[in-house]
Parts: structure tokens; sequence; C-alpha cells
């Protein structure tokens, strides 16, 4: 009997001693800070972050190539210097990758031309321009597109008034936007013959409304980001001098 | 937060809702307060700098530097503070591409983050990616929903974690999101995604029965918000339990203010994310008083 009362007495005591703080949640106040400049450095931080940021600015800084003039991508309405020098440097850069993985060729490249993200200014250009044009971490996909969808995506083209880049294809429409030639690799399209069209990972997921992505033979994920091509490029380059040419052109 | 200032918030036509009762007028018979202060990013995609003065959106805004001296100023102000990430923490900047996330954990090891959940682009590298940085963080990564046993993250990430502040006992677990459509699947290998729902209800159960936690929080990559049936912060909030509060992410979602949610007893959970990009900082509050005064007070919310 005393044992158990004992017992109890100390199950008592442990409760209520755990439980002495009767703990209750009563009130909350949240709020939010914004970090704006009024709010000091942390000159500790800020000394750690600098050999890692000066080491960044210097590789973005190192010249890569030279750029005879001044590109942006309102230098035309259906083609611009700027857009096709990027749509075929992801030509030249990816289909040694493609092919080797496949065996086949990438027989064009469609690139946004919202996906422009910046103007190539002449004089040195580096890994910061490539930055520049493409902040953005979109990679390269090849897409298997049978020829239905080609022409789907020259409609979408004829009526987009937008000079998305491309490259290996050659689009003319009239004033009226109806389309007067569409060729890929200089042959006309055939219905059911599948296309490898190099794109990136937004687009063919439907970004800019380029729903013709979506039926699709085959998908080829390169693991290549855009930037990296251009990077490429440029290494490969030493001057940067592309034209406006005839791959998409209005004739009014 | 001090009682003046508090007064002055509410009095300034923020919300203010309280539960079960005069809980205001509990403060006159309190014996002693304790503040847990609960500090939160989500989404800083490896922005480390200040935005620069020329930027259209975010000029001069963000930066790890300033950060620290804020964090520095509320550890001060309260000790009992948590400093917690809810993911997201790699991709957006060079500072990513040139040293694969090494500077970002050791920035938020330097900070002191007590904790942080994977988002979707902490697997930008892959897992092994996301692994080969581990020893840059003195922080945990607690995660519930994926189950990690055959990847090399496996052992690596905890599914909770329970802190003890002046005697308050804290709950954190971790839910990310789906990453089947969202992320290569080369990338995330053979990481499993469990049922959202169904973790947390394990998760609450083990913090609150088990562990007794006072206050139990998830750190979450879901999203606050889809119009689908995609679950999100506020489907989880509504269909849970115990949960005071979830610290989300992913869709970059600028709050004015916490939102709060019913839960499924109809008791109060705070949903709360703030943008991304190190912009903002959360910081919640939670007062819990030790009274032997066993009236039915609630909890006021002030947001």
């Amino acid at each position: 009997m005393r044992i158990t009362f004992l017992f109890i007495l100390l199950n008592i005591f442990v409760f209520s001693g755990c439980k002495e703080q009767n703990l209750r949640l009563t009130k909350i106040y949240g709020e939010q800070i914004t970090i704006t400049d009024s709010i000091a450095l942390n000159s500790e931080i800020e000394a750690y972050i600098k050999p890692f940021r000066d080491r960044i600015e210097k590789d973005l800084d190192s010249v890569l190539a030279y750029a005879v003039d001044t590109y942006s991508k309102k230098d035309g309405d259906y083609n611009t210097a700027l857009g096709n020098f990027m749509a075929d440097a992801v030509y030249s850069e990816s289909n040694p990758i493609f092919k080797s993985r496949t065996g086949k060729d990438i027989d064009m490249v469609l690139l946004n031309h919202g996906g422009i993200r910046s103007i190539l200014s002449k004089g040195n250009v580096t890994k910061r321009t490539a930055f520049g044009l493409m902040p953005f971490e979109n990679s390269i996909v090849v897409v298997g597109l049978k020829g239905t969808q080609i022409d789907s995506m020259m409609y979408y083209l004829s009526k987009g008034k937008r000079a998305h880049p491309v490259s290996g294809l050659k689009l003319t429409i009239d004033k009226n936007e109806n389309i007067l030639e569409a060729k890929v690799n200089g042959k006309n399209i055939e219905k059911n013959k599948t296309y490898y069209v190099a794109t990136n990972d937004y687009l063919y997921n439907g970004g800019d409304n380029m729903s013709f992505f979506k039926t699709n033979d085959s998908l080829y994920v390169l693991d290549y980001k855009i930037r990296n091509a251009l990077i490429d490029k440029f290494i490969k380059l030493d001057t940067i001098n592309p034209v406006k040419d005839d791959r998409f052109t209005q004739i009014k | 937060m001090k009682r003046r200032d508090f007064i002055q918030q509410a009095t300034a036509g923020t919300a203010l809702v309280t539960l079960g009762g005069m809980g205001l007028q509990s403060f006159t018979t309190l014996k002693k307060t304790t503040k847990i202060t609960i500090l939160h990013t989500n989404d800083v995609h490896s922005h480390i700098d200040a935005f620069g003065p020329e930027d259209g959106r975010n000029a001069n805004k963000g930066g790890v530097a300033r950060r620290a001296t804020l964090i520095d100023a509320v550890r001060k102000e309260n000790p009992n503070t948590l400093l917690l990430d809810a993911g997201d923490i790699f991709q957006g900047t060079p500072y990513f591409n040139y040293y694969g996330g090494e500077l970002e954990f050791k920035l938020m090891s330097k900070l002191k983050y007590d904790a942080a959940t994977i988002g979707n682009h902490d697997f930008d590298n892959g897992i092994s990616g996301l692994y080969a940085q581990l020893p840059h963080a003195e922080f945990p990564f607690i995660i519930s929903n994926y189950d990690l046993s055959n990847t090399v993250m496996d052992t690596h990430t905890k599914p909770y974690k329970t802190f003890i502040k002046d005697g308050i006992k804290i709950g954190v677990f971790g839910i990310g999101i789906e990453l089947a459509g969202l992320v290569d699947p080369a990338m995330y290998k053979e990481t499993k995604y469990l049922d959202p729902i169904e973790t947390s209800q394990e998760m609450t159960r083990i913090l609150k029965e088990d562990e007794h936690c006072d206050l139990i929080i998830c750190l979450s990559h879901l999203g606050y918000q889809y119009k689908s049936k995609k679950i999100d912060d506020i489907k989880l909030a509504k269909a849970t339990k115990n949960i005071d509060l979830i610290i989300g992410g992913h869709t970059h979602t600028f709050l004015k203010k916490p939102t709060i949610v019913k839960n499924i007893e109809d008791k109060n959970t705070l949903v709360n994310q703030v943008g991304c990009y190190g912009l903002n900082i959360g910081k919640i509050d939670f007062y819990f008083d030790s009274d032997k005064n066993k009236s039915a007070n609630g909890t006021s919310i002030i947001v």
C-alpha cells in the first residue's frame, strides 16, 4: 500500500513537475523584413565573399572574341544578325553531340525572340556577354517532329510577327502572312518524315505557345546549356560578325 | 518585439485574430513569457550579392552580407531564435555555375542557419552535385517525404529535428515537391517522393505525441497555392493538424503577411513565404506563457 501510494505520489510529482510551466501559446506576431541598403554590410561576410566574387568577375571578363559591331534582337522584322548567330551557334555546337549519340543530324534550330536577353556590344566578347544574352539555365533539347508538326511550326512562325531565331530553315511569307516557301535544309517539308529540331527545354515545354512541340516522336536531352553553347562558340571564333540574311523574310 | 510595438501594430489596422476568448487580458496574469523567433528565407537561388542599383525591379535589395547584419540584430534581441530555409538554395547567379553551391552552403553556415529543406533546384547539379557540397553545410537538411535510401544522400538528411530554446521544444519537418515532370530523372535518380499529407500526418504525430513538441514547423517546398488539385501549402495546412507554421517556397510568392488557414481541427496554421532571392526575411515570434491559470485563453495572431 505504501509503495503504491508513493508510486502515485511520484507520478503526480513527475507529471506536474514536467508540466509545471504549463506552457501555452498566447500570441503570434509575424512580419516581413526587406533587406535594403539601409542595413549595413556585415564586413566579415563581405570579406569572405570577395575572393569568390573576384575570381568570377575575372573569368567573366576574360576576352573570348571580338564583335565588329553592336547587334540587337530589334535589328530586323523576321530575322536578325544576333538571332541568326545564336541559332547557328546552337546548331554547330550541339550537332556533333547529337550525332555522336544518335548517328543522326539536327535538321533545324528554333529558339525564341524573347529568349535573347541583351544586346551583343561591339568590342570584346566575354563570358559575361553570354550570361547577358542568356541569363537563364535553359538547356538544349532535340525533338523529333513529323512534317505535319513542322507545318504547324511554319504556320506559327508565319503569323507570329517575331524574329524567332532559326537555323536550317528557309521561310518566306507574303504581305498577308501566307507562306510562299518553307524548306528545311533546302528541301520541301514531307509530312511523314521525322525532322530533328534543336530548341530549348522552355520552348519544348510549351513556352511562347509553341504547342507544336507537344506532339513529337522523340526527345533527346543534351545536358548542354544554351549559354554554354554560346560560350563555346565565342571561344572558337576570333571575330563575331553575323549577318541578317534571307532565312526568314516577308515579301511586301 | 516590444509590447508597445505590438500594440501599435494591432491598432494600425493589421489583422488581429483572437480565438477562444479574451486572449489579451491574460497578459496581466503572466508568470513568465518566452518568445521564440523564427527567421526564414526561401528560394534564395544563389543570390549572394545584393541586386545592383540599375536593376529594374529589385535595385539595391538583398545580399547575404546585409542579411547577416539583420540576423545578428534579431539574435541579439532574442537568443531564442531559429533560422530556417525552405529550399532552392542553388541556381540563379554565376556563383552557382562557378562553385556548384559551395559558397551558398558556406555562407549559410556562417549565418548559422539551423536547418534547411531541399528544393527542386537543389538537384540542378544532380543528386551527386548536392551530395558533393554537403561538407560545406554545417546545418542539417530536413526532408520527410523523399526516400533517399537508394541514393548517395542516404543518411545525410533527417526526416525531422527538434530544437530546445529556453525550455520550449520546437519540432521541424520538411516537405519537398514532386520531382517527376519538374526535374530530369537523371538528376534526382532514385529519390522516391512520398505523399505530403500522409507524411505530414506521420511527422506531426511523432513530433506531438512522441517528442512532445510545443511548436511544430513544416519547411515546405510545395508552393503556396495552385488552382489545380496539385498539393500546395494551403491544401497541406487544411488537411493536417498540429502544424503551427508552414514556411513555404517554390512559387516565389511575395505575401504581404502570413496567411492564417484553418486546419482539419479548425485550429489556426500560419503559412508564410517571403518571395525569393534573399530580398526579404520572414520573422515570426511565438509567445509562450507559463502560468498556472487554467482558464481557457486563445492565441492572438497579429500579422
